[in-house]
Parts: structure tokens; C-alpha cells; sequence
């Protein structure tokens, strides 16, 4: 086997929290070697980043390590004198953050920050250092290195700025890379180009790189090795091929079965019953147990150890320990392959029957003002001419990059922003032109759900009053009495109980504001419910809980949902119809299996492709995307996407394109389409 | 850049007329110059002649807004709105109650102002600055704590106890320093050496804590972990990383002050007798002198609203977000 | 919570029984107007904190504030002093012994307060002028006629101070025998009092008085009874013997016209909290009507209210309130048929000062509840509600107001030690409260005189800035804690 380069044994480490003391590491143990990705996967608040932090002893200030052992090649990094370690963080070990956004100095030159690394471990100043931070920017792809060094972080994207954090970070040479989430607040397109250039810089390098993330797509692109921690403990560790074929901790396979797919439209996603349990205390038992459908009494009463299965893959459960080999449940990770069901059932039929809402040619822009008498000299397009159609008891996906202006068309069919131009009609009722009292008489027919469920409850309004706050405002309940029943009724409807209405929000968990939020929707029987990335800030088996629910509400309700969403695993369990946006417009629109299993427009199959998947683990795929999304202020000439499409031609830059239909529901605004379809 | 401050002069225009209108009303209109004139004269045995009198010397006898008795043009110059009030934005401001023209007081006293007013500001920065950097660097600990407490337990101690404290103890007792008084070139030194000492004491107390949490405040963003990652020393984190973002809010926040140091300081300017526009503006208050009070007013106004502008200004030139935007 | 019924029973004997002597006495009761709205804040309070009780998110941060010991500690010394405030705002005109023609009550023209009444003898064993701390001769010497009719120039006796000692040589074992015995009775006191509050807390707790006493004293307790005993045990240790003395000496001395500091700093302390809390009471309503509506509407309301308040802001704030003085002080020269009694004429001028106060003060707490409103209205539950077509006179009162509710409070505890503090300057100035209301400022006014003589004079100073001192940090130490508990940023920093 390869050297190992940093072995962390027995690793604990405590946060003080209000009142108690935090387990937060409870003893993890690994072992990274030399040019390998080892992941470290899990959800909130599982102790994978402290464990990052405990390793370079950087915790917050309420934390403190209480026990083990971090050795890096022989040296132990726990007892090193603060100095020491000094020398060890950013020249052995570099670490890249989740945020690249607050993670840069805000009033610091690129330039500065890279040559600061330079300076403290290479000892290289003035014009050697520039020379050399110039090749680091370089190295990264940051296009245009010489301009750049002098730029202030603000002058950069999200991504640019994640690959200066990470030129600093190799600026050191060192041999291990902590990433702490790197790519969780980049699109999936920049993503893609991030991980990739961390691939291709192990390759070169040959550093280890120790991957901290939650998404299981990334681990399956990435890693040589992974560990599944839980609670303060890492409860599986394998090889990537074993872990995705054969896992074996029951706490996996939920991680598997939780995920959302195509494979999984017809049925509800698997759940994981109760909650992660407190980490105050000791734990007697095994952590998982009370979650566990597998558990028996060993499980309850003692904590399990290692048990290995051999080819380096481990697992802490009793049930490895009896059942050696036999596969516990359905065995292999729930996922379906690319060849799965279809997408969705009678598509092409579609029950195009009524429309329930159809936009047409919407636009929102935002005027900016300048100069002396601030006068308007420009436009944000944030939404630029937008066609939908939307059935009752449907699904419509509006999928889309973070500035693409998906959030804004939700709201402006609400009418929370008005359209600058265009129509939405609802039920053949044009809601751009109603105003005051008779568009406050419609409100209830078409509600909101948003994504940050600490954001959309008030904390100082009890569940009761928030969830008899629409009904109230729009009298859709007669009186008191009534409203009190229908509290009643859709607390039981979103699945929490009846006491929970005399609670404050934050006595809940994310997932149970989130019914909250949608039980708020509910009061006041909508048609339509805009979901604007619902589940985006989630667990994903929170998530399964929340995609579970808006599925059957969806069956017994009769409701349509426009589903704004950029996670295209979602789209594919959930939606019927897909609509795709760049730059404010939609560049492809159609039934989900049209247009997510033949993509035709070039950005459709970018993105598509950009998704880091698990059924790909391993494989290598095909040209990423290029580029960033451009300004909505001066959107490029002609077809928007053509600056970052590979098959663009000159005919692109002059005119946007037409809608080309490519069947009865299936439309794309393409030139490649149009020529193809006047050829034939 | 030009065009966001020329607008920021503008702006400053409807403010300025706002404020004259204020204290045309306070001055003229809630109370009547006859009011004004019996009051200074002592209250109940005063005579018609004697009001009117007092009142043609000030030149409140004329009407408030306009003037029917007069043509053209006059009808509007020849009331008290337009000798008083409008004349002020050309920093015409008349004579005093003693007679003296106040333009020419305001000049000479601004001197000794500024004198005084300058080195308590940028002393007391610089210390309030290197204060707030050690608790910083050794937050949570003891010193830190002690430190705060100090802090709290300083800013609750009046600054008249500085001034009479620091008086009683350096001059009276010690008799290092004179009491009170002034005098003009090197010789001031002596004079200000005292109340500048006070006065930068006395702002020690709240300055150091405030800047102190706005220190903290940015110890505890990401940025400075990234820092620390780097393998930087925490003194280098303090004073590369920290110190530059934490001077944005400090150095904005100090720029608004600094026009009105011509203003000087009320209190330490008549305690220590100095002759500047502090003491002169207490003194006008007690002789209840309206047409110094009103001069003050308008000439405070003027340099809070450039404090603003340079405040804007220093934004653009210390934070580069919003330089080059 | 227990701290806040605490703080409920020190309120409201003092109240009860001032109501019950001015009944019992005859007095006529007189309500003036900083009176009435102290007691309206004391309603408003206890509504409050009646409020807080019920609902547990209101009540958490409190809990915070009650388990801080030093918050805790500074609260003591707050209520000693605003008792002494209180009891100083019971005001009546005392009935005179002489019945009138008909046989009804006639009363004096004076306005008492009970402070007045309970200090009687300090108000009555006035000196000629000047004499120090504890001393039974005056500062200065005069020309004495001795028993043999010889003039010799000495220092006269106080006709108070000390006068009970036969042998002047006996005052320092007469001083220290009197604080002995005092100290005991404090002693005394201070145990009755730690024991029944063991016992209560024994009683809420159901566990045994013993264990209850122990806890107590090893400050287990989660709120920090012990570090509240320890300060009120010093407060009894001071004021006991300061009482003790007070009755046959001037423990601070006498001022010019020989009235005791001792008392002028006790009647300091009503006009220091009535500037303290009054003032935020004016601005208050000001600005967080204004600041909300600016932030939630913005557009032309935002401009005007910012106008507004820049406009206000750009003129000296100093300056400001010495116009707006002198303007209320011509009015009320011009018009002095409109006050019976001077106390009555000083009381509108000190509520004046408030009102003026707190017209210059809204601007600071406008522009933070205007930049929070700003950030609020972009909240999802915000924008949740415009979805229900929810008015916007109802988000602004159920969904911004109860979310800057923390900030209001936090803005009313710190700016009551600054404006304490802004009340001596502007008194100095001359454009504070009325020169017959008794403050720190006329105070600190008067005595200033007295720094060129030679010795000098301190006592009164001295007097003034302790009181001062003591109540403005216990202000500050308890907002401190109020803040730390509110300020949710705060506490994820920690």
C-alpha cells in the first residue's frame, strides 16, 4: 500500500455550546495516504468540518480538542507548540473553505493574498513573489492572471474566487489539501470546473486531498476513499467502488435510498425516521440505533466497534459483525442507472387540458440609475421575455443557475414583483392587470413556499397565528372556530402534531419549519404553489421527507407546482414538465423525459452533464462548460449562450434565436434545430 | 465619482434651508422678539419704549416675512426672515449683543478651537486605536476582561469629574501646568497640554470598547480564518488582516467629526478658558445672546453636513467595494 | 423570572406605603407631570414583563440577563436607586396644624415629596454654610463672642452637626460607635434577608431549606443569588451607617447656604432617572414609527423621513436644546400665572427638557430600526405575507415591530446612562433643569464656585460625582447585560 500521509487516531474534540457541553468529534480515526482523495461524507452538523478544523487546530474559540492523536508523517501535529504548527498550516497542509465569498479579505489585492503565502513559507518577496503568484493564478485557470492580481475579491465570481483560494492554497506546496465543501456555494456548471481542476492538480502533484463535503454525486466523482461520519463518528469507511456497490452501514443505505432520482419517481423516496441524537452525553449504545430498522437489542446496549470486511472497507455495526457477507436489504445503493424507468407516466398525452397559468412573453426588469440626477441608464433584465404553461395537478420545474432569474419570474407571477411587460394569466384571469382589493380576492389561489426555513417563519409568531395569518388577511374561513379546525387539519396534513400549533418556530427542526411553511401554503387551498428551491437548504434525508410530502399533497390536493429548483436530481423524481432558463429567457422547455433524457439545447446538455452523478462514479465525462454566466445588465448579442457554447457559429451573435418545436411539448431555442429542422 | 458628490452637495442644500427654517421658527416665531426683549430686560417692569428700543437696536423691529410698508424688492430684503435668516447663507451674521461684529469673532476664535480640538482627536484615536488592538489581541483573557470593565467603568464617569479631577490634581495640587487661560504661538503648549490630556482621558472609556467589539466583531469572519490557514502569525492576522477591515467603520466613523472640530469643545474650552468657539457659543447661551446662538446653529449645520460629504468620501478612498464600483 | 417579581415587591412597597401615609396624614396629594409618566412607565413596565411571563421566546433572553451575575449585581444597585427615585415622586402638600375657618384642611404651599418627609431631619438641620464631612465646626472662621464677652475669631460650632457631644474630642469613638452599631443592625438585616430568601427559593424549588442555603452560598444557583446578596449586603453596610450618622451629623457635609449634600444627592437621584427614562419615553414612539416606515415603505417616505432626520441631526445637538431651552424658558417667564407653584413651574421645565431630549435623540435609533426594517421587508415570511395580500399596517405591527423589538431595548438601557450623564453637562451649560430643581448638574454648578477657595471645597463635587458614578455604572454594567442577551449576533460571535 501507498505511504501514509496523515493519520488522525481517537480524535475527539468538544464545543462549548449555551449551557453544554457539544461531542462534536467523538473519536474518528483515519488514515490518508499519499495522491488520494479520501471524502468524508455527512450531513449537518455531523462533526466533518470540525474534524477538518481539529486536524489544522483552527476550531472557534468555544472549541477545544480533548483527545487523540493527528500525526502527519511521523509528526504529531496535537502537541506541536502554536508556532510550530504555524509552519505546518498553508506550507503541509493548505485548507480551502465553503465560502469563497467571506473567505477572501475584502480589502486585500488577490495579488497580496497569494504573496502572503509566498512570503511566510517560500520566503520569496517583491518581484519573485508576483512572478510566482502570477503562475499559481495560472495554474488555476484564473484567465487574465496579470490583471487579476491587482483586483480586489469583490471584482471576481464566485468561481474565479474559489480558484484564488485555492492558488493560495497550493502557493505552500503542500502535501495534503483540506476542502471543506468547496463547491457547495458555486452553480453546478462552476462546480464541474472546480473539481476538476482539483483532479487535475492532484494528478500533477500528487497531494492527498482530504474532501469534506454531502453531496454523494461529488464522492462519486472524486474520491479514492470514503468515510461516512454520523453524530461525531465516522460509521463506514471504504474504497470508492465497495462503498457505492456494496455499502454496508444501515445508516448508508438510508444516505442512498434518500436520494431523489428518476429512478425513484414512482415511488417515495426512503426516509430516515426521528432525529440525529443530542451529542452531549456518552453514548452507551450505538448512535444510530434509535433510527436503525435493523436494530436489535446489542444495539441498544453497547457501541459497536470495527468491524472489517476486508479490501480496507469497514464498518461500525453489529449487524457486519453476525451477518458478515449478507447483503442487508436491497443490497446494492437504490439507484437506478440511466437506463431507468421512464420519467414520467403518459407523458406525451400530457393532459394538456385546462392551463392552469400561462406567462407569456413576461418581463422584469429593474431600472439603474445613475449620475447626477440618477437617471435610468440601463436595465437588469433579470427576466427577459419568459413562456410557461402550467396544468392543474402538474409539476413545472423551472431549472436554472443562481442569477439566471428563476426566483424573480416566481415572484412576479405572484404578483410580489410586477412584471415590467408581458402576461400571466391564471385561470383565463390576467393577473398583471388586477390591482389592489381584486387582486387580494385571488391571492389565495396561488401561494409560495421559500427556501431558508429559518427565513420564511416569523420567530415571533406561534404556528397557530402564522398558519391562520393567510385565512385571517383573505377570510377564506368564515370564523374563528373554523380557522381553529383547519389548523387542526393541516398540521395532521404536512405530518406534525397537534400541540405544535402553540409552539415558536424555533422549537422546530429545518424539515418541520418547512411543513410549517408549506401547511401556510395550504391555508388557504391554492391551485398553485410556487416552490422556490424548497428543499435546497436541506438534509438530503430531510429533503426526501420534504420532496415525500409535496408529492402525495400534490396526488390528494389536485395541486400544480412550479418547482424552481438548480438541483436537476429533484427535477428528475418530481417534475413532469421541465423548463429551462439562462439569462432570463427559457432556452428549452418540454416534458421532463424529453428534455432531461435528450437534451437538445447545448446549455441544457452542459448542465446536464455538469451534475456530478453517482451511477457515474469513476467515469470520466465529456467537455465541461466554459466560462461564467454573463451580466443580465448587457446580456451578449444575439443567442445569449453563445459566448460559452462549443457549438457556436457566427449566426449565433445575430439574433436571438426562435422557439423551434421539436414535438408537441418539446421546444428549444436553437439555430442548430432550425437548420436541422428546415434540412429535413 | 464628481457626479455622486456634486449630488451630495445638492443634497445638502434642501438640509441647510431645513435648518434655517427651524431656528427662524425657534428664534422669531414661537417666541416673538418682544418676548425675547422683556426677558432680557427683566421680565415684568419693563416699558413699551424700552421693548422697542431693544428691539430697533437688534433690528428685530422690522416684520417677519414681508414688509407691506416697503416696495419693490424690499417688501421681501427689509424683514427679519431676510436680514436674519437668509443672510446666514452667506455667512453674513451682524453684530452681537456687545456689539461685536460675530463673522470676525468666529474667525479669531477658531484658531485656539482647532488648537485644542485637533490633538484631543488625533491622540485620542491613535490610543483609543492601540487600546482597542491589545484587548483584541488578548481577547478573553484577563486583560481583555479587566480591560472591558475599565472601559465600562471609565465612560461612566462624567467628563466634568476629568476636567475638575485633572484640574484640582495637575494644577492645583501638583502645579505643573496653569489652571486656566491661553496664549498664542508656542506658548499655548503650556495652556493645552492639560485639557488636551483630559480630553483624550475622558473618550478613552467608550472610544477603546467601541473600536475594541468592531475588532472582534471582524476576528470573528471567515476571512481571518483563511488567514490563520495560511499559516500567519496572529499578530500578523491582527495588523494585516483585522486592523485594515476594522479601520473602515472606525475611520468613516471619525471623518464626521472632524469639520466640527472647528466647533471646538463646549465644555473644556470654558473650564480651561480658552477663547474659542466653545466658550464662545457657552458664554452666548448664558448671556442668552439669539444672534450668536442662531450663527452657531447655522455654521454647526454646515460642517456636520461636510462631515457627511467627507464621510462619503473617505468610503470611496478607504474601502476598495465601493472605490471601484 | 424570580428577579423580576423581586424587582416588583421593591417597587411597589415603597408605593404602597408613601399612598398610605399621604392618606393617613391628610395630605393632599399632587400628581405632577413627570410623576403621572413615571408611573405610567412603571404600568407600562410591569404590562411588560406581565407579558414576557407567558411567552417563553420573550422570556429566554431575560433568563440570559437574570443568570448574568454582574448584570444581575448592577440591577441591585439600579432598583436602590430608582426607590429613592420613586419614593421622591410621591408628591403632596402637607396639611397644616392650624385648621382652616370652617374647620376643614388647610395646606402648605409647598410640594413635598415623601423623600422629604422620610429625610425630614436632614432638610431641617440646615448650617449657616459651609461645613465638611462629619464635622461639628464650620469650614471657615467668624468672629465668636465667648461666655466672658471677648470676641475671638474661631470656628464656630454647627448648630447640628455634632451638637449632641458635650466634648468635641469624643466625636471620632461617637462616629465610630454609631457605625458599629449600625453595621450590626445591617448585619442583622442582611442575614434576615438571605435567610427568607433561602427560604422562598426553598419553598418555589420544594427542596430542603438546607440544601437551598448551601446552594445559595456556593452560587450554584442559576441566577446569581449570592453575587446579588454580596451587593445588597453592601449597599446595607453603606446605607446603615450612613442613616445612623446622618442623624446627628452632616455625613457629607453642607453646601454654601448650609443645606446636607447628603440630602441634595438624594433628591439628585428622582431627576437623573426622570431625565434617564422619560427621555426615551418622548422618543421612543418617534422613532420607531418613523425609523420602521422609512426602512418597510422607503421611496418618497424614506426620503422625507430621512430629510428629516438629517436635517435634525446637522444641527448641534447642544445647541438645539439650549434654543429650544431658552425659547420654553421665555415662555414660561412670559406666562408665570399658568404655574401655581414653583415646583410645579420646575417640573414642566425638567419635563421640557425631556421632550427636548428626546426630540434631538430619535435619529440614532430611527436610522438603526430604518436599516433593519430595510432588511426585514426582504424576509421570506415577509414576502409570505404579501402573498396572503396581508395589509401593510399589520406586517408592520405583527411582523417588523416584534422582530426590532430587542433593538428598542437595547437602545433604551444604553442611552439611559448617557443622558444621566448629558443632564450634568447641559445643567453646567446653563440650559439644563430649572436652577431650584435639585440635579447633579446644579449641583456639580454650585460647587464649582467652590474649587478656587482655599482649601478648597470638594465634599459636594465629590458627593455628586459617587452618585453619579455609582448609578451610571450600574446603568451601564446592566445594559452591558441586556445586550449581551439580546444581541443575536452577539452571541454567535461567542
Amino acid at each position: 500500500m501507498t505511504e501514509s500521509v496523515l493519520r488522525v487516531e481517537g480524535l475527539k474534540t468538544e464545543l462549548e455550546g449555551s449551557g453544554a457541553t457539544v461531542r462534536a468529534i467523538d473519536g474518528v480515526e483515519l488514515d490518508l495516504r499519499r495522491g488520494e482523495t479520501f471524502a468524508i461524507v455527512g450531513e449537518s452538523g455531523c462533526g466533518k468540518s470540525m474534524t477538518a478544523l481539529s486536524i489544522l487546530r483552527l476550531l472557534p474559540e468555544t472549541g477545544r480538542i480533548v483527545a487523540g492523536s493527528v500525526a502527519m508523517e511521523g509528526t504529531e501535529l496535537l502537541s506541536l507548540p502554536e508556532a510550530a504548527m504555524r509552519g505546518v498550516r498553508g506550507r503541509r497542509i493548505a485548507m480551502i473553505f465553503q465560502e469563497p465569498a467571506t473567505s477572501l479579505n475584502p480589502v486585500l489585492t488577490v495579488g497580496t493574498q497569494v504573496a502572503e503565502v509566498l512570503m511566510r513559507h517560500a520566503g520569496l518577496r517583491g518581484e519573485a513573489a508576483r512572478r510566482r503568484a502570477l503562475d499559481l493564478l495560472d495554474a488555476v485557470g484564473v484567465p487574465d492572471p496579470a490583471r487579476r492580481l491587482g483586483e480586489f475579491p469583490f471584482q471576481l465570481s464566485g468561481g474565479l474566487k474559489q480558484r484564488v483560494m485555492i492558488a493560495m492554497a497550493l502557493a505552500g506546496e503542500p502535501d495534503l489539501l483540506i476542502a471543506d465543501e468547496p463547491t457547495t456555494a458555486l452553480d453546478v456548471t462552476i462546480q464541474a470546473q472546480v473539481l476538476d481542476l482539483l483532479r487535475a492538480l492532484q494528478r500533477e502533484r500528487g497531494m492527498s486531498i482530504l474532501l469534506i463535503t454531502h453531496d454523494l454525486g461529488i464522492v462519486a466523482r472524486m474520491a479514492h476513499r470514503v468515510a461516512v461520519m454520523y453524530a461525531g463518528q465516522i460509521v463506514e469507511m471504504a474504497e470508492r467502488g465497495r462503498f457505492f456497490s456494496a455499502p454496508q452501514h444501515p445508516y448508508t443505505l438510508k444516505l442512498f435510498a434518500a436520494l431523489p432520482g428518476a429512478g425513484k419517481r414512482g415511488g417515495q423516496l426512503a426516509v430516515i425516521p426521528g432525529q440525529v441524537p443530542p451529542l452531549t452525553g456518552e453514548f452507551a449504545a450505538c448512535r444510530f440505533a434509535e433510527r436503525c430498522e435493523f436494530a436489535f437489542d446489542r444495539c441498544r446496549s453497547a457501541t459497536p466497534a470495527w468491524a472489517a470486511l476486508g479490501e480496507g472497507h469497514e464498518v461500525r455495526c453489529f449487524l457486519r459483525e453476525t451477518r458478515r457477507a449478507e447483503p442487508l436489504g436491497s443490497g446494492r445503493a437504490p439507484s437506478a442507472g440511466p437506463a431507468g424507468a421512464p420519467l414520467a407516466s403518459g407523458e406525451s398525452g400530457a393532459a394538456r387540458a385546462k392551463p392552469l397559468l400561462a406567462v407569456r412573453d413576461m418581463k422584469v426588469h429593474f431600472p439603474i440609475r445613475r449620475g447626477l440626477l440618477r437617471r435610468t441608464v440601463g436595465h437588469v433584465r433579470a427576466v427577459d421575455g419568459v413562456r410557461l404553461d402550467l396544468a392543474a395537478g402538474r409539476t413545472l420545474a423551472l431549472v436554472g443557475e443562481s442569477g439566471c432569474g428563476k426566483t424573480t419570474v416566481g415572484k412576479a407571477i405572484l404578483q410580489l414583483v410586477r412584471p415590467s411587460a408581458g402576461a400571466v394569466s391564471f385561470e383565463g384571469v390576467e393577473l398583471t392587470a388586477l390591482r389592489g382589493e381584486a387582486l387580494r380576492k385571488r391571492r389565495n389561489e396561488f401561494q409560495i413556499i421559500f427556501q431558508d426555513p429559518y427565513a420564511s417563519l416569523n420567530p415571533r409568531m406561534r404556528v397557530a397565528d402564522a398558519l391562520g395569518e393567510g385565512m385571517m388577511a383573505l377570510g377564506t374561513e368564515t370564523d374563528h372556530v373554523a380557522v381553529e379546525r383547519r389548523i387542526d387539519e393541516l398540521l395532521a396534513q404536512v405530518g406534525l402534531p397537534r400541540e405544535a400549533k402553540y409552539r415558536y418556530p424555533h422549537e422546530f427542526s429545518g424539515g418541520q419549519r418547512q411543513r410549517i411553511a408549506i401547511a401556510r401554503a395550504l391555508a388557504v387551498r391554492p391551485k398553485l404553489i410556487v416552490c422556490d428551491e424548497p428543499t435546497s437548504a436541506l438534509d438530503v434525508s430531510v429533503q426526501a421527507q420534504i420532496l415525500n410530502l409535496l408529492k402525495s399533497l400534490q396526488r390528494e390536493l389536485g395541486l400544480a407546482y412550479l418547482f424552481i429548483t438548480h438541483n436537476i436530481a429533484v427535477v428528475e423524481y418530481l417534475a413532469h414538465d421541465v423548463a429551462v432558463m439562462y439569462l432570463g429567457r427559457i432556452v428549452e422547455a418540454g416534458g421532463a423525459e424529453e428534455v432531461l433524457r435528450s437534451p437538445k439545447h447545448p446549455y441544457t446538455q452542459a448542465l446536464l452533464a455538469a451534475v456530478p452523478r453517482i451511477e457515474a462514479a469513476g467515469e470520466e465525462e465529456f467537455a465541461r462548460l466554459e466560462g461564467e454566466l454573463p451580466s443580465p445588465v448587457n446580456p451578449p448579442a444575439g443567442c445569449h449562450f453563445h459566448p460559452r457554447c462549443p457549438s457556436a457559429t457566427a449566426k449565433c451573435r445575430e439574433a436571438y434565436p426562435e422557439a423551434v418545436r421539436l414535438s408537441p411539448t418539446h421546444a428549444v431555442n436553437c439555430i442548430l434545430y432550425r437548420e436541422q429542422t428546415n434540412g429535413g | 465619482m464628481t457626479a455622486y458628490i456634486i449630488r451630495r452637495i445638492l443634497y445638502a442644500i434642501p438640509i441647510l434651508i431645513g435648518v434655517n427654517l427651524i431656528t427662524f421658527a425657534l428664534f422669531f416665531l414661537v417666541n416673538t422678539p418682544d418676548d425675547m426683549a422683556r426677558m432680557q430686560l427683566g421680565a415684568k417692569r419693563v416699558t413699551a419704549e424700552a421693548i422697542e428700543k431693544w428691539k430697533a437696536e437688534r433690528g428685530y423691529d422690522k416684520p417677519m416675512l414681508y414688509n407691506g410698508s416697503a416696495g419693490g424688492t424690499a417688501a421681501i430684503t427689509d424683514t427679519i426672515f431676510f436680514e436674519k435668516s437668509v443672510k446666514l447663507f452667506v455667512f453674513d451674521f451682524g453684530n452681537a449683543d456687545d456689539g461685536r461684529n460675530i463673522g470676525y469673532e468666529i474667525a479669531t476664535r477658531m484658531g485656539p478651537s482647532l488648537a485644542l480640538a485637533i490633538p484631543v482627536f488625533m491622540v485620542g484615536l491613535a490610543v483609543n486605536i492601540t487600546l482597542a488592538l491589545l484587548m483584541a489581541f488578548f481577547r478573553a483573557t484577563y486583560l481583555d476582561v479587566w480591560g472591558v470593565v475599565l472601559c465600562v467603568a471609565m465612560m461612566s464617569i462624567s467628563g466634568l469629574f476629568y476636567i475638575i479631577g485633572g484640574q484640582y490634581l495637575v494644577s492645583k495640587l501638583w502645579n505643573l501646568v496653569p489652571i486656566s487661560g491661553y496664549a498664542g504661538g508656542v506658548d499655548s503648549v503650556r495652556f493645552l497640554i492639560l485639557p488636551v490630556l483630559i480630553g483624550v482621558i475622558g473618550g478613552i472609556g467608550s472610544g477603546a470598547r467601541w473600536y475594541r467589539s468592531i475588532f472582534i466583531e471582524e476576528i470573528g469572519k471567515d476571512y481571518v480564518r483563511t488567514a490563520r490557514a495560511k499559516g500567519l502569525s496572529e499578530a500578523t492576522v491582527l495588523f494585516r488582516h483585522v486592523l485594515r477591515n476594522g479601520m473602515i467603520p472606525i475611520l468613516t466613523g471619525a471623518v464626521v467629526v472632524i469639520p466640527l472640530l472647528f466647533m471646538g469643545s463646549l465644555i473644556s474650552e470654558s473650564f480651561f478658558g480658552i477663547p474659542g468657539l466653545g466658550s464662545y457659543t457657552i458664554d452666548a447661551i448664558q448671556a442668552q445672546d439669539f444672534a450668536v446662538v442662531r450663527s452657531m446653529v447655522f455654521i454647526g449645520s454646515v460642517l456636520y453636513i461636510a462631515g457627511l460629504l467627507l464621510t462619503d468620501i473617505s468610503y470611496t478612498l478607504v474601502d476598495p467595494r465601493i472605490r471601484l464600483e | 423570572m424570580a428577579p423580576l417579581v423581586l424587582t416588583a415587591i421593591l417597587m411597589i412597597v415603597p408605593l404602597a406605603a408613601g399612598t398610605l401615609f399621604i392618606a393617613l396624614s391628610r395630605a393632599m396629594p399632587v400628581v405632577l407631570w413627570t410623576d403621572a409618566l413615571i408611573f405610567l412607565l412603571l404600568a407600562a413596565m410591569a404590562a411588560y414583563f406581565w407579558y414576557v411571563r407567558r411567552h417563553e421566546h420573550l422570556a429566554a433572553p431575560w433568563r440570559r440577563v437574570a443568570a448574568s451575575s454582574v448584570g444581575m449585581s448592577a440591577l441591585v444597585v439600579l432598583l436602590a436607586f430608582i426607590a429613592v427615585g420613586l419614593i421622591d415622586s410621591l408628591h403632596f402638600r402637607p396639611r397644616l396644624a392650624q385648621p382652616g375657618a370652617g374647620g376643614e384642611d388647610v395646606h402648605a404651599v409647598q410640594v413635598l415629596s415623601l423623600l422629604d418627609e422620610l429625610a425630614r431631619g436632614l432638610r431641617s438641620r440646615a448650617e449657616r454654610t459651609y461645613s465638611a464631612p462629619l464635622a461639628t465646626r464650620a469650614y471657615s472662621k467668624e468672629m465668636l463672642e465667648l461666655a466672658d464677652g471677648t470676641q475671638v475669631r474661631d470656628f464656630p460650632r454647627l448648630a447640628h452637626g455634632g451638637a449632641h457631644l458635650k466634648d468635641e474630642s469624643g466625636r471620632s469613638r461617637d462616629i465610630l460607635a454609631r457605625c458599629l452599631a449600625a453595621l450590626a443592625l445591617a448585619l442583622a438585616c442582611w442575614g434576615v434577608l438571605a435567610a427568607v430568601l433561602a427560604a422562598a427559593l426553598a419553598r418555589r424549588s420544594r427542596a430542603r431549606f438546607g440544601d437551598t442555603w448551601r446552594a445559595l452560598l456556593g452560587a450554584r444557583t442559576r441566577v446569581p443569588w449570592r453575587a446579588m446578596l454580596i451587593t445588597a449586603g453592601v449597599l446595607l453596610a453603606v446605607a446603615f451607617p450612613a442613616a445612623a450618622l446622618s442623624a446627628r451629623y452632616h455625613v457629607l457635609g453642607t453646601d454654601k447656604v448650609g443645606q446636607d449634600v447628603l440630602y441634595l444627592a438624594l433628591k439628585s437621584i428622582r431627576t437623573g432617572l426622570v431625565i434617564g427614562t422619560l427621555t426615551t419615553l418622548v422618543m421612543l414612539p418617534l422613532s420607531v414609527l418613523l425609523g420602521i416606515m422609512a426602512g418597510y415603505f422607503r421611496g418618497w417616505i424614506d426620503d422625507l423621513i430621512q430629510y428629516a432626520y438629517t436635517t435634525l441631526n446637522s444641527i448641534p445637538a447642544v445647541l438645539l436644546i439650549a434654543a429650544a431651552v431658552l425659547m420654553v424658558q421665555v415662555q414660561i417667564d412670559t406666562h408665570p400665572e399658568l404655574f401655581p407653584t414653583a415646583a410645579q413651574r420646575a417640573d414642566l421645565r425638567l419635563l421640557f427638557l425631556c421632550i427636548i431630549l428626546g426630540l434631538t435623540s430619535w435619529t440614532g435609533l430611527a436610522r438603526l430600526l430604518r436599516g433593519e426594517a430595510l432588511k426585514l421587508r426582504e424576509l421570506e415570511y415577509i414576502q409570505a405575507a404579501h402573498a396572503f395580500g396581508v395589509s401593510h399596517a399589520r406586517i408592520i405591527t405583527r411582523h417588523i415591530l416584534p422582530n426590532v423589538m430587542h433593538l428598542v431595548l437595547i437602545a433604551l438601557v444604553m442611552d439611559f446612562s448617557g443622558l444621566v450623564l448629558a443632564e450634568a453637562v447641559l445643567s453646567y451649560v446653563g440650559v439644563g433643569v430649572d436652577p431650584s430643581t435639585i440635579s447633579f448638574g446644579t449641583m456639580i454648578n454650585a460647587a464649582r464656585m467652590e474649587m478656587a477657595r482655599e482649601p478648597m471645597v470638594w465634599w459636594a463635587l465629590l458627593a455628586a460625582f459617587t452618585f453619579m458614578f455609582v448609578m451610571v455604572l450600574a446603568a451601564n454594567l446592566f445594559a452591558d447585560a441586556v445586550r449581551d442577551a439580546f444581541d443575536p449576533r452577539l452571541r454567535m460571535g461567542n
